[in-house]
């Protein structure tokens, strides 16, 4: 069965058609979309708690009745892993709430970690019906957060079926989003999983980069939990391409390799001061707080607590380090940023958690130079004042400098948020991997298939710098591709 | 979890220890290094490995007490465990046959010099290795250094071991006697950056093998930036060992000191 007809059958199912029967669509529509409960702007910037409380039940049951039950759900054309939508949403109108997590986990290896970083304003609910009405969207993803955290916290975790053991041993290359979807699938799938992970905690970007606030490490932990009840294995501390080479695992008896090991090198500006203490990438920033939870006294990582901390960038790295930056007790936290906020990256739910926590935006500014003190530690920072010129090749409007408006603004703390390069570290171990001028692994689109048959890839390291829910994509895509690829070896 | 399999103090605040690592021992060459973290709130730190026994599954790390996480590491004993040790890390020594090599290894530095001592050697050079401390003690390694080494100079800050002096007039005196190729140096930072003045002024290759602040140590963070040649470098994927004669050692200096005021 396609997906199309499944789709099409798990509609029609008695309690679907019933569910659409019971409200008028006209009603449905009426119904105003739900609004997220959070913390106090005021209370959160003292503490690293999550900002999203979630949606109560009898909140997500009124929401999940808003839905019209399509019957060609737009809305999952817009989802990278294709969670049947629709499914999920109706089992929770009809309160069968560990139905819909089922529904979810499906498709998804990490429902909990999407519910709460997945950018679903220009995914799922972009696509969803009630545009073109002139309505507001499903709020899919509060009500994916919450089937996930309802399953949770019921205790009763699901444990997808999987196929018979096959015997055949895979390896994956990083414990990120990536690594984890992929791992899940192929575990389903019946195959014997390890997944090998450089840093000492499972999760990759998930632990070390996305802040406390945003997705709670608990959480994380749940998931992977999961993974390892399916017998997916986990071995921290292990380098491929280091530790172990591509021929050892070979030589271990692995059949394939999943490479998902993100997009590691952080990128500078290279202007002047920029190496001053006091200056450093977002990639420091967050690891020290998140991984090594630098900020607690009993860590033995340190940090440096500034009062005026600038953040040089507009995308959610910038926007989770300068709201985490604020927590630290920075007194002026600033997001320093070349273009106007329009152009700006970042989810706009962001943005406005930002600005709530009283986020300076300095935007159409862009540093220059830095200056520090006689212990060389960073002091001021000059910013060069633009306005919007043409459009570039990526159809933002670029930013000009305007001549001579240069302003000296005192700092401690800079965090260069401006993107990251792929880690050579993995392809450059691996005799005749192709990657592109960017060093990002090159692959079949539609198979993750590199030109080593036995080698697939996907995430950042393929795509340079995307998000949690395209790298999941790319992990079920090549899950599928190499089952294929292994079944007709 | 890395099991400690012996431990020994080479002096009140240095300490060699020996622990089960059978991964990284096979894969590791002269020039790598490794990252450990003691204890679940424990910071990860670079250790240039100095040894590696491939059949007993070992590594040998020699660790010198000068700061919160050393000090933790240092007060393990045998049979207790380090949490984490990933490695190896960073790019190997590129060994060759150049004709005569100076080794310049000071203080705790002379651990990870061994191992590239001893494959120089291996390459059939002429070694000449100048070992430097502030004193007598603090002189490690030397009968190993000893056996891979045609020549062997100790200079003591105080005169009480071998010659008196710093370890730049040890090398200076081998580069007026002879003709010497190439010159690799290890140690404090301010150390390497005189024996890098030296050479340059007599235009002698040099390699220095830099240990700066990381955090991941795969070249995700960028802590570890140093300039080399005016270039932005990474120590832990770029390096550890560059042009010593490019490296900007009084920004690494600088660098250096990034969280001293909060020890």
């Amino acid at each position: 069965m396609d997906q199309k007809e499944m789709i099409k059958a798990m509609r029609s199912e008695p309690w679907r058609e019933e569910l659409r029967k019971a409200m008028k669509n006209k009603e449905r529509g009426e119904i105003p979309r739900v609004r997220m409960n959070e913390l106090d702007p005021a209370y959160r910037i003292t503490n690293n708690e999550e900002v999203s409380l979630g949606i109560t039940k009898e909140q997500a049951l009124v929401e999940a009745s808003r839905c019209l039950d399509c019957p060609d759900p737009s809305c999952m054309q817009g989802c990278p892993v294709s969670i049947n939508i629709p499914t999920f949403v109706k089992n929770i109108e009809r309160n069968e709430i560990l139905e819909a997590a089922k529904t979810l986990k499906m498709t998804s290896a990490l429902p909990a970690v999407c519910g709460r970083v997945c950018p679903q304003e220009k995914q799922c609910e972009s696509k969803c019906i009630y545009h073109k009405m002139g309505k507001e969207p499903v709020a899919i993803g509060y009500l994916e957060r919450f089937a996930a955290d309802f399953e949770r916290e019921s205790g009763n975790i699901a444990t997808p079926e999987l196929a018979p053991a096959n015997g055949k041993k895979i390896a994956v290359v990083g414990s990120g989003p990536a690594g984890l979807a992929f791992a899940g699938d192929m575990a389903k799938l019946g195959y014997s999983v390890t997944v090998f992970e450089a840093l000492h905690e499972i999760g990759g970007v998930l632990k070390y980069g996305i802040p406390e606030f945003r997705l709670p490490n608990t959480i994380v932990d749940v998931e992977i939990e999961v993974l390892r009840k399916m017998g997916v294995q986990f071995l921290t501390d292990c380098i491929i391409g280091k530790t172990l080479s591509y021929d050892d695992l070979h030589e271990m008896g692995f059949e394939g390799l999943f490479v998902a090991s993100g997009a590691g090198l952080p990128r500078f500006m290279n202007i002047e001061g920029e190496n001053l203490i006091g200056v450093m990438s977002a990639n420091e920033y967050l690891t020290r707080v998140n991984l090594m939870d630098a900020a607690n006294p009993e860590s033995d990582t340190p940090i440096l607590f500034g009062k005026n901390v600038a953040i040089i960038g507009g995308g959610n790295t910038a926007m989770d380090s300068v709201r985490t930056a604020r927590r630290l007790g920075a007194e002026r936290a600033m997001l320093v940023y070349r273009r106007s906020e329009e152009e700006m990256p970042a989810r706009l739910e962001e943005v406005h958690h930002a600005k709530e926590e009283g986020i300076e935006f300095l935007t159409l500014c862009n540093p220059v130079s830095y200056k520090g003190n006689e212990r060389g530690h960073v002091k001021t920072m000059m910013l060069q004042r633009m306005e919007l010129g043409e459009p570039d090749a990526s159809g933002r409007r670029s930013p000009v400098a305007i001549e001579g408006a240069i302003d000296e603004v005192p700092v401690d703390v800079v965090v260069v948020s401006v993107g990251v390069s792929p880690n050579p570290l993995v392809p450059s171990s691996i005799e005749g991997l192709n990657v592109s001028k960017w060093g990002t692994i090159i692959v079949n689109q539609d198979t993750m298939q590199s030109d080593i048959s036995d080698v697939f890839a996907g995430g950042d390291i393929v795509r340079g710098g995307a998000t949690v829910i395209l790298a999941m994509g790319d992990g079920r895509r090549a899950a599928a591709a190499m089952d294929e690829y292994l079944k007709t070896k | 979890m890395n099991k400690i399999v012996s431990k020994e103090y080479f002096s009140e605040r240095v300490v060699k220890l020996v622990i089960e690592a059978p991964l990284i021992a096979r894969s590791r060459k002269a020039g790598h290094f490794v990252i450990v973290k003691v204890g679940e709130k424990g910071e990860r730190i670079p250790l240039t490995i100095a040894a590696a026994d491939v059949e007993k599954g070992t590594i040998t790390l020699v660790i010198q007490n000068v700061g919160k996480s050393s000090a933790k590491i240092c007060a393990l004993n045998e049979g207790d465990s380090i949490t984490n040790v990933v490695g190896p890390l960073g790019k190997a020594t590129h060994i060759e046959k150049v004709g005569t090599v100076v080794c310049a290894g000071g203080g705790v530095g002379v651990a990870p010099l061994l191992p590239i001592v001893e494959a120089f050697k291996n390459a059939g050079n002429r070694v000449i290795t100048v070992l430097a401390a502030r004193t007598k003690d603090l002189i490690i390694l030397e009968d190993q250094i000893k056996a891979n080494s045609d020549e062997v100079i100790v200079m003591t800050d105080d005169g009480s071991y071998g010659n008196k002096g710093l370890v730049t007039e040890g090398v200076e005196s081998v580069i007026k006697r002879e003709q010497v190729d190439m010159c690799v140096t290890i140690g404090p930072a301010v150390m390497m950056k005189f024996v890098s003045l030296l050479t340059k002024k007599y235009n002698i290759p040099t390699i220095a093998s830099l240990n700066t602040i990381m955090v991941d140590g795969t070249g995700m963070c960028g802590a570890c930036r140093i300039s080399v040649g005016g270039k932005t470098k990474f120590v832990c994927v770029d390096g550890p060992e560059f042009d010593a004669h490019e490296v900007d050692f009084d920004e690494m200096l600088m660098r250096l000191n990034s969280y001293k005021e909060m020890e």
